[in-house]
């Protein structure tokens, strides 16, 4: 809330403008904890019974929400990273993320040298992160050409933009079905991480554990770039003041591309990722746009650090709410994740991390 | 309002219009009435309102094809009497009308809200989430809806032969265009464009911004519900997929091929939508260049491309533009007493070849 507060008609009252703009602070202070303290000692009647009682449960679905978050994160920092820079909304970043995925697919299915039933035995480890790369490259190439024929032209017109990859959107939606089919596909994870191992007396996907591995590795690498590189200097810069970096005579042109190359190769990751974890379909790309639009939403645009944020906050409550809720009301928890984005909407309209446009 | 005010040539193009569309039924097929333009109405609405907010309120909102479902399901919930799923609530189609609406304008007002704050490309982001939360929600709670949504809902007894639903549609469209159009000259609509040009100043001449975007938002989503409630009885069912990331953008890219600053945009793009949907597959050759039905998404889709690289304010805009050219051609060539009206008559011919 920036406006000014008003003018406290007596002297006593002077606390109140001050008290006011906290509300929502507060609000949401309670929230979180009379959401832990529910799943702490009171979830009774949930798929998972109170923390207390069943503490292996806990730590999986814990494990599950950080797990899950380092996916999200690896989508939405390709988001964040072209929107914080070039401010272009690239409302196709899902189909570049399911593009990746079917790409991968197939050369998956053409390295393992069968297209079904492919069993994780079969698959080496070259046999995953070669198709990776394809495809996260493939993503990356389309991504590149999409900002050169489509957006460069519109700098700055960031609603012609955004409706511009949105017609691309439906383009290669319509065109993917038509190449890959409507039936769901997965890739398979190499025969070395599906393994299970035991948390607190609950079996574990070794497989969860790697992608937040490969999230923190991108992380990792992402703020090694940004930080400790000159370019990543520039994007930066970039960031905070488009106008000057311009004007100091960097080929910003050449930076944009770069940033639109790694955004779009990140998105490809996240697809290869992704369709590892939970198969890739028509409509994956479209859900996977909602997931990385509302961890940026919630950790603010443009910032990695948001990013992570929103990630983990997104992932929490996608993980909590199911198995936390009471078991005849599980599926409302689609409405738990409108609740945290309505919670941080109310107190900072940019995201936890952003800035105003 | 002076007589001689009101006779000016688009109101007398707009009269005419009205009145073709009145006799339409007479004119051609029941097919091109009850499918064609029934649709174009329907969509046409809900179009309408995404320019409402886009031109007023420079609000560019993806939630209104939630709002339009909301209305539908909400009818289906309190109308049915039996069936699977649903409410199965069983009042009368009046109260039903009006218990959609309601709820279709208290879940608006909330989302505006929640939404006020931001604008532009903000905005755009914040709706396409809740379109799609919106979505989950029909899916996944099966007391209002489940992921088969409702079947077999039916109109009210008015409404029965499908031709009045067609005038139906016309009848709220034509009271929408007007009212929209006369909404930005109220207190209200001048007020809400000053937000939409200078929040900032606005504000500090005492105006509830936020309020002002609000309102403008459940007054859309009441239209998006009227359009709504059209399209459940048109269609008989509503289920959560018809009001997917798909279906959403296409409504948006109906409002994006008429150009998003025009309120007769919104009508011409949901017209060409319709259209091409129905009658592509009829087009000779076109199966030649692998152009079927199964790939319309790709033939919409780079429509809207080209649209949007030509012209980013649609159709209409390049009508206008067409318009400019010809008619400077023809002042060039005659004279200037002769500026206006050939050009005038060129946009008739154009717009009424379109619609009928």
């Amino acid at each position: 809330m920036t406006a000014p507060s008003p003018i406290p008609p007596t002297g006593t009252a002077k606390k109140w403008p001050a008290k006011l703009p906290r509300l929502p602070v507060l609000a949401i202070v309670l929230t979180a904890l009379a959401a832990a303290l529910w799943v702490a000692v009171l979830a009774d009647g949930t798929p998972a019974g109170p923390a207390i009682d069943n503490p292996g449960k806990f730590l999986v679905t814990a494990l599950d929400a950080v797990t899950f978050a380092g996916l999200l994160f690896v989508a939405a920092s390709g988001f964040t990273l072209i929107f914080g820079l070039m401010r272009t909304v690239n409302m196709a970043h899902g189909s570049l993320f399911l593009l990746a995925a079917y790409i991968a697919i197939r050369v998956q299915e053409a390295m393992v040298g069968r297209s079904r039933n492919i069993e994780p035995a079969h698959v080496g480890w070259l046999d995953w992160l070669v198709p990776m790369l394809v495809g996260a490259s493939v993503a990356a190439v389309v991504g590149l050409l999409m900002q050169q024929l489509f957006l460069q032209w519109n700098e700055g017109q960031e609603l012609r933009q955004a409706l511009i990859t949105l017609a691309l959107t439906v383009v290669l939606a319509d065109q993917m079905l038509r190449e890959f089919g409507g039936l769901a596909q997965t890739m398979v994870w190499p025969g070395a991480v599906t393994h299970f191992f035991s948390v607190a007396g609950e079996r574990y996907a070794l497989t969860r554990v790697f992608i937040l591995g490969v999230a923190v590795l991108v992380g990792v690498l992402l703020w090694l770039w940004l930080t400790r590189t000159s370019m990543g200097m520039v994007i930066r810069a970039g960031v905070d003041d488009r106008q000057m970096v311009r004007a100091l005579g960097i080929n910003i042109r050449l930076v944009f591309a770069i940033t639109f190359l790694v955004g779009s190769f990140l998105a490809g990751v996240g697809g290869v990722l992704g369709a590892s974890f939970a198969g890739a379909a028509p409509g994956t790309d479209g859900s996977w746009l909602l997931n990385a639009l509302i961890v940026v939403i919630v950790g603010g645009l443009g910032s990695l650090k948001g990013a992570a944020v929103g990630s983990l906050l997104y992932g929490t409550v996608v993980a909590f709410s199911p198995v936390y809720l009471p078991s005849d009301y599980s599926y409302y928890a689609i409405i738990v994740t409108f609740a945290l984005l309505a919670l941080v909407m109310a107190v900072r309209p940019n995201g936890l991390f952003g800035r105003p446009a | 309002m002076t007589a001689r005010r009101l006779l000016t040539s688009s109101n007398l193009l707009g009269a005419a219009l009205v009145a073709v569309l009145l006799l339409l039924p007479n004119l051609t097929t029941a097919f091109f009435v009850n499918f064609v333009m029934t649709q174009t109405f329907i969509l046409g609405l809900a179009a309408a309102t995404i320019v409402f907010l886009a031109k007023y309120g420079g609000m560019t909102s993806l939630a209104q094809f939630l709002l339009f479902g909301v209305a539908g399901f909400m009818f289906g919930n309190a109308a049915q009497e039996t069936g699977s799923r649903g409410l199965n609530l069983g009042w009368s189609p009046w109260v039903a009308i009006g218990f959609a609406l309601l709820v279709t304008v208290a879940v608006a007002f909330v989302l505006g809200a929640i939404a006020s704050r931001s604008t532009g490309i903000y905005f755009l982001m914040l709706t396409f989430v809740y379109a799609v939360i919106g979505y989950f929600v029909f899916a996944q709670i099966v007391e209002i809806s489940g992921p088969g949504g409702i079947t077999s809902i039916q109109r009210p007894d008015f409404l029965g032969p499908p031709v009045r639903l067609y005038y139906a549609g016309l009848l709220l469209s034509v009271l929408a265009y007007l009212g929209f159009r006369a909404a930005g000259r109220t207190p209200f609509g001048l007020a809400l464009q000053g937000v939409r040009d200078d929040p900032v100043r606005m504000a500090s001449l005492g105006f509830n911004v936020r309020l002002y975007r609000t309102l403008a938002f459940s007054l859309a989503g009441f239209v998006a519900g009227l359009s709504g409630l059209l399209n459940v009885w048109w269609n008989g069912q509503i289920d959560p997929a018809s009001i997917a990331t798909g279906p959403t953008l296409i409504l948006l890219i109906i409002a994006v091929i008429g150009g998003i600053t025009s309120f007769e945009g919104a009508w011409l793009g949901a017209f060409v939508y319709v259209w091409v949907f129905t009658y592509l597959r009829d087009l000779p050759l076109i199966d030649e260049i692998g152009i079927t039905e199964a790939r319309f998404n790709t033939v919409i889709g780079v429509i809207v491309l080209l649209i949007m690289v030509l012209s980013p304010e649609g159709l209409t805009g390049i009508v206008q533009r067409l318009r400019r050219h010809v008619g400077a051609r023809i002042t060039a060539l005659q004279g200037p007493a002769l500026g206006g009206s050939p050009s005038t008559g060129k946009r008739a011919k154009e717009s009424g070849g379109m619609a009928t």
